[in-house]
């Protein structure tokens, strides 16, 4: 009863600014723009924008790999660290968190673009500049460098947790260093690993800012088609739309790798 | 029984913080044989299995198995394997993906696997269990896991580090009965690591009773309880009376201020000895007739025996008897000449042995549980 009371303040607020703004987003993706009369124009209309749909997963897809190649070794790490030196690794990691996203994200355009410190360096060493911005590859290094901090920190946690003893029952039972790895540690890093793929990929394919900051037309993701919505082209009732069919793929993308996970006692979502 | 399968030789172990955890261990392993290292927390008995199966190095000192130096074999390539102290089951296998770890990776071929995951199950009674998650079984059904993934590899030696020790009484006594016939049954060597005398005596056949890092005594359990070598031993090993004695000649002793018959020789002349009488040897008798005499001070009912303390001249002793002598009775003692068994003085002379502060507890129950939190 006490418990129940005591979630009481942030289920109203559940309430209040999740479940009431969603129904409203619910309401304008199947009203006109217009008329406000019930219709499905807002979602069947949803076809010509498929292709970002898609650019938008893709690209946050590669960027979560990306996260994780270069986190999981960084996680595993820290995890064989000493307490003291894996505290000081850990804040390290969070770092960047502190610092604002915009800037963050602007920090890049200054490293990146024609004129940017990069650039300016290759000419100064007599080469020509590098197409570096406007590109796929600079949104997955922007994706890349913004979430990396929240695939680390799961795998981690998850690493750490995993039982010494396990390890040397492996190697009692005569695993060589490699497959103790392979046979029990990376099994058991399963819920880290899913963690934190969700973890990278959820923002990444809503992100809106690092697409128009480092990207061009070419790589606009749904982000930003549903921020013009309500912003230049005041279409809100598409932008709902919009958003309701990435909120749905979210959910799919998420499902499938829970799928993956299934046989883990911890679900990806419970964690998220 | 007589090959020497294992050889400890000068095992010394000093942790990074200079704390030394083995001193000096010498010490031989019978192939086939059960040997129990039994010993308080701390001692170093689990530093030692951990040398044996290749999770420490020793700081020095070597470590033969058949004759041939495993200092530097890494443990996935030495013929031993582990049943560890919360047995440490892969969380991600089912009971029979555990049991299959070992063949799988020795790549036996999948009937062959088979073929001995279930012939395992059946000794361990979990037939039937095979594809249910480890996390789901009680704290028994996982201890039996943990051995038959250790011993479906056949290895010539099992390790064993208090594998029963998060059970619960009944169930101990009912495995420890289980692991004994395992081991004569499929003629393993079995080094056993615990601090529970009565399981060491129940199930070795040679019991090494270490101390602060040293080897007190090696030896059968009948030799351990009945040729204690010093106090500790005597001590540790079940409950004892330990006095302060002089050896006058052969088979004659003096404590109390009296001359008793004895069946220990080989001591010099007149040297001080501590005399060990253990408490379920001594026989009350009338004041009368007595021995010595003295006033019951403390009773308390033990189920088939009373803990009796008797204050004899100042120096309390335990009696285990089943006459009840109330509180406060005057009461005389015999002590036979198998009764009384000298030792040489140690460095534990003077340290135990005396009821003085007798609380109805037995030290080792407290020392059992003070060790259960030690090594978790």
């Amino acid at each position: 009863m006490k418990s129940k009371l005591l979630s009481a303040p942030y289920i109203v607020w559940m309430i209040l600014f999740t479940l009431i703004p969603l129904c409203i987003v619910f309401y304008y993706a199947l009203t006109d723009s217009i008329t406000g009369e019930f219709t499905f124009a807002n979602l069947t209309s949803m076809g010509t924008y498929l292709p970002i749909f898609l650019r938008s997963i893709w690209l946050s897809l590669f960027a979560s790999l990306i996260c994780l190649v270069i986190g999981y070794p960084v996680a595993y790490f820290i995890a064989q660290c000493k307490p003291l030196t894996q505290r000081f690794l850990e804040m390290l990691i969070m770092l960047p968190m502190c610092m604002s996203f915009l800037l963050r994200t602007l920090a890049w355009v200054a490293m990146l673009e024609n004129t940017g410190i990069i650039n300016n360096f290759i000419r100064s060493i007599g080469l020509s500049p590098l197409p570096l911005i406007r590109s796929n590859g600079a949104v997955i290094l922007g994706m890349v460098y913004n979430y990396l901090p929240y695939m680390i920190l799961p795998l981690y946690t998850v690493i750490m947790k995993i039982d010494k003893r396990l390890v040397e029952a492996a190697l009692d039972l005569g695993c060589t260093p490699k497959q103790v790895f392979t046979k029990v540690i990376l099994p058991l890093s399963g819920p880290g690993i899913l963690s934190g793929l969700t973890m990278v990929f959820v923002p990444a394919v809503s992100t809106f800012y690092i697409s128009q900051k480092l990207g061009s037309t070419g790589t606009t993701l749904i982000g930003d088609v549903i921020e013009s919505q309500f912003k230049t082209a005041y279409n809100p009732n598409l932008g709902a739309a919009m958003s309701l069919v990435l909120m749905i793929l979210i959910f799919i993308c998420v499902s499938i790798m829970n799928r993956f996970g299934e046989t883990d006692e911890e679900e990806v979502m419970a964690k998220v | 029984m007589s090959e020497k399968l294992i050889r400890l030789s000068n095992l010394s172990m000093t942790f990074e913080d200079g704390e030394t955890i083995l001193d000096g261990i010498n010490l031989y392993i019978n192939n086939k044989e059960f040997l129990t290292l039994l010993g308080p927390s701390g001692c170093g008995k689990t530093t030692t299995l951990r040398i044996i199966g290749g999770f420490l190095t020793p700081t020095s000192g070597d470590v033969f198995f058949n004759g041939q130096r495993i200092n530097d074999v890494p443990s996935y390539k030495r013929k031993i394997n582990t049943v560890f102290q919360r047995y440490a089951l892969f969380p991600h296998l089912d009971v029979y993906d555990n049991i299959a770890f070992g063949l799988r990776l020795a790549k036996l071929s999948e009937e062959e696997i088979d073929e001995r995951v279930t012939e395992m199950l059946e000794i361990v009674s979990l037939k039937g269990f095979e594809n249910r998650r480890v996390t789901s079984l009680s704290g028994g059904q996982q201890q039996r896991v943990a051995i038959a993934r250790a011993l479906v590899n056949r290895p010539q030696v099992l390790l064993l580090d208090e594998p029963l020790g998060a059970l619960d009484l009944r169930l101990r006594k009912d495995m420890q009965n289980e692991l004994k016939n395992i081991q004569q049954r499929m003629g393993i060597t079995f080094i056993y690591v615990t601090h529970d005398q009565e399981e060491a005596l129940t199930m070795s056949d040679t019991i090494v009773v270490m101390n602060k890092g040293k080897i007190q005594q090696i030896g059968t359990p009948q030799d351990i309880y009945n040729e204690p070598k010093n106090a500790f031993v005597a001590d540790f090993i079940g409950e004892s009376n330990i006095l302060d004695g002089v050896m006058l000649d052969d088979y004659l002793v003096k404590f109390f201020g009296r001359k008793f018959q004895c069946v220990d020789k080989g001591f010099e002349k007149n040297e001080p000895v501590d005399v060990v009488i253990r408490p379920e040897d001594i026989d009350i008798v009338p004041p009368e007739e007595g021995h010595l005499c003295g006033t019951v001070t403390s009773v308390t009912f033990k189920g088939v025996h009373y803990d009796t303390i008797v204050d004899f001249k100042g120096f309390k002793w335990l009696i285990q008897t089943t006459d009840y002598c109330p509180v406060d009775s005057y009461i005389g003692i015999r002590l036979n000449p198998e009764d009384i068994h000298i030792m040489h003085k140690s460095e534990y002379s003077g340290l135990y042995g005396d009821y003085s502060s007798y609380s109805a507890e037995y030290d080792e129950i407290a020392d059992a549980q003070e060790e259960a939190e030690d090594e978790e």
